[in-house]
């Protein structure tokens, strides 16, 4: 189960106009600006649920996952993580989850990826039958085959996100966090990974968390989504709940973020 | 420490395929030390009494140095991981269970002695065969020769260590710029790797021997040319044990307070 209560989190932005004076004047005067990413964020995760998190960009949406994942500290307020504080144990939080930044990569640059899933068996003192037992069911699933042989560096967009999801799977995590997923995926290799995805949630019973822009994703996988905005929780409920009429996914939403003024 | 051994491997293997950048290290490395020692050799030629270390001593000091060159010389730092800090490739590390300093440790430990494996060896066996005095000279005794390998890991390991804590400071000045060019200046100047610590004056060679840089290539290089008397070698090793327990122990204290307050750059 996942908790967060009042959970804050603020950065420190250096801010200046533009121009030369402004540039020399900040040499001297810097002004900073405090910009709460995270708001009195409060919200309950039980254990085999999917959830989409959705909001615009900027709206607190990573942050909330790298609390969440044990990278980030909060200000203030509390987050549990089946009873763990995930930044204070952060070594045996991370055992228990997977993570997928979409934007980022885990894999090797330069040598195949199946030297990375070796590497990662060793981080995570994976058993060699689990290890074998799971790589074949991810290979079958999302259809890795050949490409674990191949340097990640000339994979394909969609053929790397495939394997990154498969590496962040191969240790068994009760929990698994999605940060925009199927960013810049192509129509099959987005099919491919919601139909994964789903899959992974109805055997495994994993708990999947997901931040996409991509509504068709929430539309296919997610009953509950909580949107943020400007680092509150505006809403938590189901798809039904905002959609009115027979107007598509994206314009219910557009519309919500209009309402919402975010 | 599977783990950490499973990092030294991955980054072992990847290391040592890169053999074109290995052939062309080795040919800058014997054009860079035969120019060392033609310089050296133009001072010795008006007066060779006049300087701290014999001929065959300092020959044999450059050509080890280049031998070993990926050991020691600080600019060659792991890019992947101030890359990783810059643009925040790093909460991916922060989601395993690994510790970032021991990570970082083998990861570089791992990339220098790969480097230096593809080099040292064609280095060795030319400058061995070189003739007199241009040639890389024998170890004095076996003795000798087993404190070279053992001052040499010593030195690779303070070496590392420093790096670490110039990576682990990057986490508060988000670029490794500034941290490179003064780190490696100060380096490049005080363990020795522009002249040999000898020849500077007594006085400052006395406090720049205290300083952890003389713990790194300085004392395997000098010993293997038979530079340092039986008091200085021990004393020496002494000092580089006790470098290296204070740079981990530093380092280790830095990337946990790093660790806790980063900020994941780029989103």
């Amino acid at each position: 189960m996942i908790t967060m209560e009042h959970v804050c989190k603020s950065y420190k932005i250096a801010k200046r106009n533009a121009g030369f004076g402004e540039a020399c004047k900040a040499l001297f005067h810097r002004k900073y600006e405090k910009i709460y990413a995270l708001n009195d964020i409060t919200f309950t995760i039980q254990d085999g649920e999917m959830v989409g998190y959705i909001g615009p960009n900027g709206a607190g949406k990573s942050s909330t996952i790298k609390i969440l994942s044990g990278i980030l500290t909060p200000d203030s307020g509390n987050c549990f993580v089946d009873g763990r504080i995930p930044y204070k144990s952060r070594i045996e939080h991370v055992r228990q989850i997977g993570v997928v930044f979409g934007q980022r990569s885990q894999l090797w640059w330069d040598v195949p990826v199946i030297d990375s899933f070796e590497l990662l068996k060793d981080i995570y003192s994976i058993s060699p039958s689990m290890y074998h037992t799971n790589l074949e069911e991810l290979t079958d699933l999302l259809n890795l085959g050949e490409l674990l042989r191949s340097p990640a560096r000339q994979l394909s967009l969609g053929q790397r996100m495939r394997c990154e999801i498969a590496a962040s799977l191969l240790h068994n995590p009760k929990i698994l966090f999605l940060d925009e997923p199927t960013i810049g995926l192509d129509a099959v290799s987005k099919l491919a990974v919601r139909d994964f995805i789903h899959k992974q949630n109805q055997i495994h019973k994993t708990t999947v968390i997901l931040t996409t822009h991509d509504m068709q994703d929430i539309e296919a996988l997610t009953k509950r989504i909580i949107l943020i905005g400007k680092g509150k929780i505006l809403m938590d409920g189901t798809l039904e709940d905002i959609r009115k009429g027979n107007k598509n996914i994206d314009e219910t939403v557009a519309e919500l973020y209009r309402t919402y003024d975010i | 420490m599977q783990k950490y051994l499973s990092f030294f491997r991955l980054r072992f293997s990847m290391g040592v395929q890169y053999r074109t950048a290995a052939f062309a290290g080795v040919i800058t490395q014997f054009a860079w030390g035969a120019m060392g020692i033609l310089v050296y050799w133009a001072f010795y030629e008006v007066d060779s009494n006049a300087f701290p270390m014999t001929f065959s001593a300092v020959v044999s000091y450059i050509w080890m140095q280049q031998a070993f060159l990926a050991f020691f010389t600080v600019w060659m730092m792991e890019n992947e991981i101030f890359d990783s800090i810059m643009n925040g490739n790093i909460s991916y590390e922060l989601c395993r269970p690994i510790h970032i300093y021991d990570m970082w440790f083998s990861r570089t430990i791992a990339n220098r002695l790969s480097s230096a494996i593809l080099r040292c060896f064609p280095i060795l066996v030319v400058a061995s065969f070189l003739p007199k005095p241009f040639g890389l000279q024998p170890p004095t005794s076996l003795i000798h020769f087993i404190l070279f390998l053992l001052t040499l890991l010593l030195g690779l390991a303070v070496t590392v260590s420093f790096c670490i804590l110039i990576y682990s400071l990057t986490f508060f000045t988000i670029s490794p710029a500034g941290l490179k060019i003064l780190f490696t200046s100060i380096v490049e100047f005080f363990s020795g790797a522009i002249i040999p610590l000898p020849f500077f004056p007594e006085k400052i060679q006395k406090i720049m021997e205290l300083l952890p840089f003389a713990s790194m290539q300085n004392v395997a290089l000098r010993i293997y040319s038979a530079d340092m008397t039986n008091r200085q070698m021990f004393s020496a090793i002494a000092l580089q044990i006790f470098w290296l327990i204070t740079l981990i122990s530093c380092g280790k204290k830095l990337c946990s307070i790093a660790e806790k307050k980063v900020s994941i750059q780029g989103g």
